[in-house]
């Protein structure tokens, strides 16, 4: 095992691994010292070329009056550069009055957006959805698909976030892994010989990687003792009204997108305060993913089942229940908690990588 | 004749929050320094929001909503203060002219927090 980690190195594959990712290791030392003498000679040079401007200026009388057209010059500039703003700010606003004063009158019966599609959701829609809230059943019954997409696109911007900023710490595998190479250097190499190459062995990890793994766990902030004493009272609070929105989307404003903001936005102020350590317990890569390929998934089989069954909502097996009530209205309630969910994963996600590039 | 004392204290505690607000933006133009500007900014989100709530939660008389507006008052005055002593500690760790605004005390900027 040993003596095939010490050749890898040389080996064909992490050659040709290399040679795809197209890194290349740090610059060395001399190298940077080289770019630093550069910078301070290029210092250095237009130092004396300002001196010699300004003792120019100083003494020769037409460079005197030159420099004091250009100054002149910006001024008018200047005056003609407000004048200019101005003028173009009133014609703009000139141009929107115009356009505004062809739009049709507000609340007009004859505006195009009074058409029988707004005209049905009004007057059916509780009735077909069971929802109370109609915006509510307009996006996720009749314009299901729709959402759907969204909320694709939500999953994708956080892969591609992970993509770019992903880094792996893992301090707590690092030791199991040291542990057991030991046992395997005590088991195989102790009565071949040197424990050097064990100690090759620990230092294996690929050279090509970037941005280095490191462990960023003393640069985070001290933590803030206000702060945190506030968030003991406010965090749960959060999530508590988060799950209000959550759960009331098809009863009042409110729904997948808005309640899983604010779950998202209590998940931040919680490691704000207690920081990494602390969220990790509850919160930590395995159930980002589960959360977010879960309720993804879910909600493409909640799709799928509503499409096929002929996506009117009329054919689904779910009951509509009751109107106003909690557990109403389908398949709108499951659809709004995983949207949430999905929301709220892709918040924390865009805070800890952005922050961090780790969970 | 009660209808008229209400309207008239509501109207009177929201107009007093606006006046408060209008102050505290001209302060916050004003001013040059960072701490003096977000003295000026956190007015606005503690008094004058408590102003204005409660000016409205008068007009509305005791009922849930004026319930929810009691509960958004408490949330601003818990969070607003605790985002500006955030920032006012970020402000003094990384500032560089610092000595030019405000009086330092080293023992006090070395022992307490941020």
């Amino acid at each position: 095992m040993s003596r095939i980690r010490k050749n890898y190195e040389n080996s064909f594959a992490h050659r040709f691994l290399v040679f795809v990712k197209g890194d290349k290791p740090l610059p060395e030392e001399d190298h940077v010292e080289e770019w630093r003498n550069r910078v301070a000679e290029v210092k250095e040079t237009e130092r004396t070329e300002n001196a010699n401007y300004i003792e120019l200026a100083e003494t020769d009388p037409y460079e005197d009056a030159k420099r004091f057209a250009q100054m002149s010059g910006v001024k008018v500039f200047r005056k003609i550069y407000y004048v200019l703003a101005v003028l173009m700010c009133l014609m703009i606003i000139g141009m929107l009055i115009m356009n505004v004063m062809y739009m049709p009158r507000f609340g007009s019966a004859e505006t195009p957006t009074n058409n029988e599609v707004a005209e049905r959701y009004l007057e059916k829609g509780s009735e077909e959805t069971g929802v109370v809230n109609t915006v509510t059943g307009m996006i996720l019954q009749y314009r299901a698909f729709d959402t759907f997409g969204e909320t694709n696109v939500l999953f994708v911007a956080a892969c591609s976030v992970m993509i770019l900023l992903f880094r792996k710490t893992e301090p707590e595998k690092a030791p199991r892994k040291g542990k057991r190479k030991r046992k395997d250097a005590a088991a195989g190499n102790a009565p071949e010989g040197p424990s050097v190459s064990t100690a090759d062995g620990q230092t294996e990890a690929p050279s090509c990687v970037w941005p280095p793994a490191m462990d960023t766990e003393e640069m985070e902030p001290a933590p803030d003792v206000i702060l945190q004493n506030v968030a003991r009272v406010v965090v749960p609070l959060i999530f508590l009204f988060g799950l209000y929105i959550l759960l009331n989307g098809h009863l009042s404003p409110g729904g997948g997108f808005s309640g899983g903001a604010v779950i998202g936005a209590g998940l931040i102020l919680y490691n704000a305060a207690f920081g990494f350590r602390a969220t990790r317990r509850f919160f930590d890569e395995k159930v980002y993913d589960i959360i977010k390929v879960g309720s993804l998934c879910l909600y493409a089989l909640i799709i799928a089942y509503y499409l096929f069954t002929g996506a009117n909502g009329i054919a689904s097996v779910v009951p509509l229940g009751r109107l106003g009530t909690i557990l109403s209205s389908g398949l709108i309630l499951p659809i709004n908690l995983l949207v949430g969910l999905e929301v709220a994963c892709t918040m924390y996600a865009f805070y800890a990588l952005f922050r961090r590039g780790t969970f | 004749m009660m209808e008229w004392v209400r309207f008239g204290i509501g109207s009177l505690c929201i107009l007093c929050g606006l006046a408060i607000a209008v102050i505290a933006a001209f302060g916050l133009f004003k001013f040059r320094f960072a701490l003096n500007r977000m003295h000026a900014a956190a007015i606005t989100d503690t008094l004058g929001i408590l102003m204005v709530l409660l000016g409205l939660i008068i007009l509305r008389g005791f009922c849930f909503d004026s319930l929810k507006l009691g509960l958004i008052i408490l949330f601003f005055w818990f969070a607003s203060p605790v985002s500006s002593h955030l920032l006012a500690g970020l402000e003094v760790e990384i500032s560089d002219r610092l000595k030019d605004n405000c009086e330092i005390e080293e023992n006090e900027r070395k022992g307490g927090q941020s």
